[in-house]
């Protein structure tokens, strides 16, 4: 456990979080959502749980990003509220 | 239909080693990191891939639908016979010890617990290829 590098990865987690639902454009979202994941994925295997580690990344990273594009490509691009 | 050359070449460099590490995945599962869910995942991303760079067609060409659905039930059919197994071996639902094989206790477990975690896979991969296939396609044409 390295305090610093947790304290940066949750303030990246924070930012993320916030920008995936503020931004307009959906597909931002999903990139911005995608790195969220990313990021806790690292850090779920810094606190030793590499099996919820490797699935955050192979699940939230890898397939839903691919699914919610295919979902956007089927509907509006932008945000309406 | 897209024609890139580059795209179709890596796709088909990279698609045997992301399903070979999903084998790995899966019948890793018990003694380390990893199992059914997350190997079946990495191999439906696997199909993804190939649906991303030689279209829908193809791969509904080369998996059928009808085969689609058979994986997914037949890897539900793995898991519940498994478990069935043990009860009518005196044991509780997938109490493997109790499966009587020319083998010690331990080894019967980690065996039984390998097909478990396959089926698994193979359900996993079934229904993530298909809900990907249902959103992907349109009404009249490909992708």
């Amino acid at each position: 456990m390295i305090w610093e590098f947790n304290f940066a990865m949750f303030i990246f987690l924070v930012i993320c979080a916030i920008a995936a639902i503020t931004v307009k454009n959906l597909l931002s979202a999903v990139v911005i959502l995608s790195a969220y994941s990313l990021i806790m994925a690292v850090l779920w295997a810094e606190m030793n749980a590499v099996d919820v580690g490797f699935t955050e990344a192979a699940v939230g990273a890898g397939i839903t990003t691919v699914l919610f594009i295919a979902a956007i490509s089927r509907t509006t691009r932008r945000s309406r509220d | 239909m897209r024609e890139d050359v580059v795209i179709r070449t890596v796709c088909r460099a990279m698609i045997p080693f992301i399903q070979l590490f999903a084998l790995y995945v899966i019948l890793h599962g018990s003694s380390s990191a990893g199992g059914g869910f997350q190997g079946g995942v990495i191999f439906a991303s696997a199909f993804i891939l190939y649906v991303i760079a030689f279209g829908i067609m193809e791969v509904r060409r080369r998996m059928h639908e009808k085969v689609v659905v058979a994986l997914s039930s037949l890897g539900l059919y793995i898991y519940a016979g498994i478990g069935i197994l043990c009860i009518l071996f005196g044991a509780g639902f997938l109490g493997y010890s109790a499966i009587p094989l020319p083998v010690s206790a331990a080894e019967t477990r980690g065996l039984m617990m390998e097909f478990v975690e396959i089926g698994i896979g193979l359900t996993v991969m079934a229904v993530m290829t298909s809900i990907f296939m249902d959103i992907s396609v349109k009404e009249g044409g490909e992708d």
